[in-house]
């Protein structure tokens, strides 16, 4: 008994180094497309301050990655969600969306928020400062409300 | 606001009661006929309409696979049926995969595009969704869907239906087989809250 836990132990810390040689591929980039929302939408500082804070690690081409990303498989779970995030909206290349998905992913934005579904609850856990007020939470929306009916 | 709801309710019965003749028939009968429209100018435009149908055949019939998919998410959403929801909208994402635009005009085509784009991504949420999001997610693929009929026309005679509540009282469209109002935003909470807006083909 005693000798098949040390074995499994043992699997179990080779396992977890070996997995530490696995790259994953780092979500940066050194520029921002023309295409970014912020560029093309004419964003209130506020406003551009919490959604860069709270939504751009996974929403954009730019993660602000934390020390623990260099442990594995915790890289795997963020890799996942990034990729994940971007494909549902990526706010770096809003001017390529055409204005009909455009108003579909504003209205998933609002819904997301009012319904705290977003930011993640296990992304705003270790990022606190992405965590939306209910402050936060009204101007976020009545802009993006705003824009939704300017379109 | 329970209160409001029922009144909504009650007159939106009252109206479909006033306005269709004999409910009965309705039921029992998946088409409909014109009869219950006395008016003589409708039979025109259905003549017109079919006559429409007859050089657009090959575009109407591009839509037939999708309507006969959206129809049934419908029906689910109608039911409360959340995984038969999820199905039929899984059926949809295939029939928008398959959708081949190549025998329209290139501006259509391109609108074509942006509407399959939109409505293939709700209809890949309404595939793993809870009810509620399946729901929001179905009143923007109904707008894409109505969209896209505008551009493809349909072999089915549709009926657009409009739901003053949903979305905060923004209220929210959807297309039926059948005249009679069977709400798919709210199921049996609300089965009878709409009403017809227009009768597609």
């Amino acid at each position: 008994m005693k000798k098949s836990v040390k074995i499994i132990v043992l699997v179990l810390i080779v396992g977890f180094v070996g997995i530490q040689f696995f790259p994953t591929s780092q979500n940066q980039s050194d520029f921002t497309l023309k295409t970014d929302f912020m560029i093309v939408n004419n964003v209130p500082k506020q406003v551009e301050s919490i959604i860069t804070t709270s939504c751009y690690d996974c929403h954009s081409n730019n993660t602000d990655y934390p020390w623990y990303n260099k442990v594995q498989p915790v890289a795997w779970f963020l890799e996942g969600h990034v990729t994940h995030g971007k494909e549902e909206l990526n706010f770096n290349e809003w001017a390529d969306y055409s204005s009909r998905r455009k108003n579909s992913k504003l209205k998933s934005i609002i819904s997301q928020i009012e319904d705290g579904v977003m930011p993640l609850w296990s992304y705003t856990l270790i990022h606190r400062e992405a965590e939306l007020s209910e402050d936060e939470k009204k101007i976020v929306l009545e802009w993006v409300s705003k824009l939704k009916d300017s379109l | 606001m329970k209160t409001i709801n029922l009144t909504k309710g009650i007159l939106a019965i009252t109206l479909v009661a006033l306005t269709v003749t004999s409910c009965k028939e309705v039921k029992k009968e998946q088409h409909i006929d014109n009869e219950h429209h006395s008016d003589g100018s409708h039979d025109d435009s259905t003549m017109d309409s079919s006559n429409d149908m007859m050089g657009n055949d090959q575009h109407a019939s591009k839509s037939t696979t999708l309507v006969a998919n959206y129809l049934e998410l419908k029906n689910a959403l109608v039911a409360d049926d959340k995984d038969g929801a999820a199905k039929a909208g899984g059926m949809m994402v295939s029939a928008f995969n398959d959708f081949e635009t190549s025998s329209f005009g290139s501006e259509e085509q391109q609108e074509l595009k942006d509407i399959i784009e939109d409505a293939k991504e709700h209809a890949e949420h309404i595939e793993k969704s809870p009810i509620d999001h399946q729901r929001e997610h179905f009143d923007v693929l109904s707008k894409d869907m109505i969209d896209l009929i505008a551009i493809t026309g349909t072999e089915e005679k549709l009926y657009q239906d409009f739901c003053p509540m949903y979305n905060k009282n923004k209220g929210a469209q959807w297309l039926s087989a059948t005249k009679e109002i069977k709400n798919p935003y709210y199921g049996a909470k609300m089965m009878g809250c709409g009403s017809v807006q227009k009768e597609i083909n």
